[in-house]
């Protein structure tokens, strides 16, 4: 399986963008990591802006290439996953 | 047969109406709807997630063509910094009523405004900034559809 080892793409929106200092950016979780829920629980022990923008996780939305998702959504390497606000369009 | 656009210049709105309605006899309604910067803000930052913005949209108008016979759809979403009174957002819905039109447009903006990847961030006069949030009226707005 050759993109075993391939990167997640994360992307960070609004205030989470804002928080975390990051826009986008590749990253390689464990193994073990294969939902939205765990990695952010990964993510946030990345450093104070990271546990910052998921200090309420209640306010987080997030999408798994392109399509709403929630915490027991599955990921995997080679997917991209955004994390946003709810959404204030229109 | 929609029309749909992501985009930071303004649009026109009579062009806009035209070009759905222009050469047809088939149509005996049209929704229109416009959404503008109100003040007292001086400006609206409008950021998107362009990877999923047009996708979004599509599924949205696709999901008002699956509800209501429409014989055509515009919907512009302009996103960037725009000044108080600008345009936002424009949405068309031409039916050969005017129920179905009426309520196409309704639905469109509501559904728009709570599952389009947009995120508002509000100017006041001395430059300061502040996220608009998600407010619970518009999540009740779409779910009555």
């Amino acid at each position: 399986m050759a993109d075993v080892e391939a990167p997640m793409t994360v992307l960070y929106f609004a205030w989470l963008r804002e928080r975390t200092g990051t826009a986008q950016e590749s990253v390689t979780p464990p193994a073990d990591i294969t939902t939205v829920g765990a990695l952010i629980a990964w993510l946030v022990e990345r450093g104070p802006g990271f546990a910052s923008a998921f200090a309420n996780r209640r306010a987080v939305r997030c999408a798994v290439n392109q399509e709403f998702a929630d915490p027991a959504t599955h990921i995997g390497p080679g997917d991209e996953v955004a994390f946003f606000p709810p959404v204030t369009g229109g | 047969m929609a029309r749909i656009s992501v985009q930071t210049g303004n649009f026109d709105v009579g062009a806009e109406f035209a070009a759905l309605t222009g050469g047809r006899t088939d149509i005996g309604g049209i929704g229109c709807f416009v959404g503008t910067v109100r003040g007292p803000v001086a400006a609206m930052t409008l950021e998107h997630y362009p990877a999923m913005t047009k996708r979004a949209v599509t599924d949205i108008v696709a999901e008002a063509e699956r509800r209501w016979s429409l014989l055509g759809c515009t919907v512009i979403h302009r996103y960037g910094r725009l000044l108080a009174g600008e345009n936002i957002v424009l949405v068309l819905a031409a039916a050969a009523h005017r129920q179905p039109a009426l309520d196409a447009t309704a639905f469109l903006i509501d559904w728009l405004k709570t599952k389009a990847p947009f995120w508002k961030k509000e100017e006041d006069a001395e430059g300061a900034t502040s996220w608009v949030e998600a407010r619970v009226e518009d999540d009740h707005a779409a779910a009555r559809w």
